[in-house]
């Protein structure tokens, strides 16, 4: 009975979470003057304009591979240089540690308004503005810090007499690290993936402000839905759920990694 | 579990600080430049100490925007981590369902922060959106443009739909790490599913909920793009929270001075809490069942 209970809680909920964005979905079938006429729970008419004209308009296809892009080379950038980094802070003591690995965390503690203007002029300076590598860099501002922490948490989670073992068995570091270790943590890895995927996806403010045309964000593409003569909501609406579409899609490839979590069998 | 005491760790560390640093430091000491400078133009700046941090720690309209602020961190985290756990506890272990759970959790995390806001916008309109006609139609009237109470239900249940699966996600994978071994034990001590949750789930979801904990803290006293897409900070000023009040300076006025004071006031209380929390959840329960 008691898994019964459980199990309808959770449909409830996925139920309503997905009506939203069902509405949005039912919102992206349907053209404006529809959407605002009238309430329909399900588009009447059904058309695919909005899609049609993300697909084949290059400003709006190309803001999604160019948020693709940088993404990739963020998460990429992250996972890489956080793995060690990680390693070094769940099972080694040295000076300052407690210390860095705090200060890392600080950098998602400002607020983005007032540092815009000095990280426009910082990536200038570097001759950056406007390409996928200044969004991705700059995004490893809050990513780095959160990869640490998230792969930390799961490194602390695996005992150490493990590396001890394999360490004695003759091991290098690097082959340990690689062949045992990182099997080993791999749903703190699909973990991390994904929200450094994601924070990359969804950051409006830095994205924008370091790109104009060349690397611009879909983000900033949706605000042109925006215009003076009011909303257009369903483009929006299609955009929106294009949106979703990608990070489904590493979510997909990482659910494995997830769910199986833990196998000390392995070693 | 003792740490290996080396201080050949850094090593492994200082890719990480080099690419985060390269971001950090010189704009935030740019930051920390204009707070106590008076700028009217490219190069006509006057040197006034800490005058923006008097007036922005005398700004009434600051405390308030404080209060609202910690009252609406405080209901999330209230609301979230625990709604978060009970998800991550419900979600299925084995089978299909694992996936399609993942990743209808996902789903509302990947749309950028802007877009969810003109989302609940048309969600909740009386007339054409589905939340809106529902509630209507039960014969309350709801409005989250007139009355502040519906504006904060609305923030309330954007927030938490948007980001409980942040937290349920980082709950789930916590779970999963736990080795079998330890249920095997429960099992044997013919433990009560209570006493598997509060000393075997619970201790070792520890690192992850300390992160959930803190990334919801500081992401949700950073709000901004929701809540001024749905509210804009009305009715009035009653959802017009830090940042909507800091871009107001920022950008609608325009006074970088008080705005970057603004700004690092604003990121040490964060620092402060966050380094409470964290200290918190490192020290409760330290000593058992480790």
């Amino acid at each position: 009975m008691k898994i019964k209970a459980k199990t309808i809680g959770l449909a409830v909920y996925f139920g309503l979470l997905l009506l939203p964005i069902y509405w949005m979905l039912n919102m992206s079938l349907r053209t404006n003057a529809n959407i605002l006429g009238s309430f329909a729970l399900y588009p009447h008419h059904l058309t695919f304009d909005n899609y049609l004209k993300i697909f084949t308009d290059k400003s709006w296809y190309m803001g999604y591979v160019n948020s693709i892009t940088y993404v990739s080379i963020n998460t990429a950038i992250s996972l890489s240089t956080a793995l060690p980094a990680a390693y070094a802070f769940s099972r080694f003591h040295f000076l300052g540690d407690k210390h860095v690995f705090f200060w890392l965390l600080t950098n998602r503690m400002a607020p983005a308004a007032v540092f815009l203007l000095p990280f426009f002029q910082l990536y200038s300076t570097f001759d950056l503005i406007d390409t996928h590598i200044a969004v991705a860099l700059a995004h490893c501002l809050f990513n780095v810090p959160l990869a640490v922490w998230i792969l930390e948490g799961f490194m602390s989670g695996v005992p150490r007499e493990i590396d001890e073992t394999a360490f004695i068995d003759g091991y290098s570091f690097p082959r340990f690290f690689i062949t045992i270790f990182v099997p080993l943590i791999r749903a703190g890895i699909g973990v991390t993936a994904f929200f450094c995927f994601m924070f990359s996806w969804v950051e409006l403010l830095l994205a924008r402000t370091l790109t104009t045309t060349n690397a611009k964000p879909i983000a900033a593409t949706m605000t042109r839905t925006v215009s003076a003569t009011g909303l257009d909501w369903g483009l929006l609406a299609a955009a929106g759920i294009l949106t979703i579409v990608p990070g489904a899609l590493v979510i997909w490839f990482v659910r494995n990694h997830l769910a199986k979590g833990f196998a000390l069998g392995r070693v | 579990m003792e740490k290996w005491e080396d201080n050949k760790a850094w090593y492994l560390v200082i890719p990480v600080i080099i690419i985060v640093a390269f971001s950090a430091i010189i704009p935030l000491m740019t930051v920390v430049n204009y707070s106590v400078q008076d700028i009217f133009g490219p190069g006509e700046r006057v040197f006034v100490g800490s005058e923006w941090f008097k007036d922005v720690l005398s700004d009434y309209r600051l405390h308030e925007a404080l209060w609202r602020q910690f009252l609406f961190s405080g209901l999330v985290l209230l609301i979230e981590i625990p709604l978060g756990i009970l998800i991550a506890l419900a979600m299925p272990t084995r089978g299909w369902g694992v996936s399609a759970s993942l990743v209808t959790l996902a789903l509302p995390l990947l749309i950028p922060w802007n877009v969810i806001g003109t989302i609940w916008i048309i969600f909740t309109r009386p007339d054409i959106g589905l939340f809106g006609s529902i509630v209507n139609g039960l014969g309350v009237a709801f409005d989250h443009t007139a009355r502040p109470l519906d504006a904060w239900i609305t923030l309330m249940l954007m927030e938490v739909w948007h980001w409980t699966p942040l937290v349920a996600l980082l709950a789930y994978a916590g779970l999963r790490a736990i080795p079998h071994a330890y249920y095997q034990a429960a099992r044997i001590d013919s433990a009560s599913s209570w006493a598997v949750f509060r000393y075997i789930q619970l201790p070792k979801m520890r690192g992850v909920l300390t992160i959930a904990v803190l990334l919801r803290f500081m992401d949700s006293f950073l709000i901004y793009a929701e809540p001024f897409v749905l509210t804009g900070g009305g009715p009035g000023n009653s959802t017009t929270f830090l940042s909507i009040y800091l871009v107001k300076i920022a950008v609608g006025q325009f006074d970088l001075g008080p705005a970057a004071a603004f700004s690092l006031v604003y990121f040490v209380i964060i620092l402060l809490f966050s380094w409470l929390f964290y200290q918190a959840l490192q020290n409760i329960g330290k000593g058992e069942a480790r």
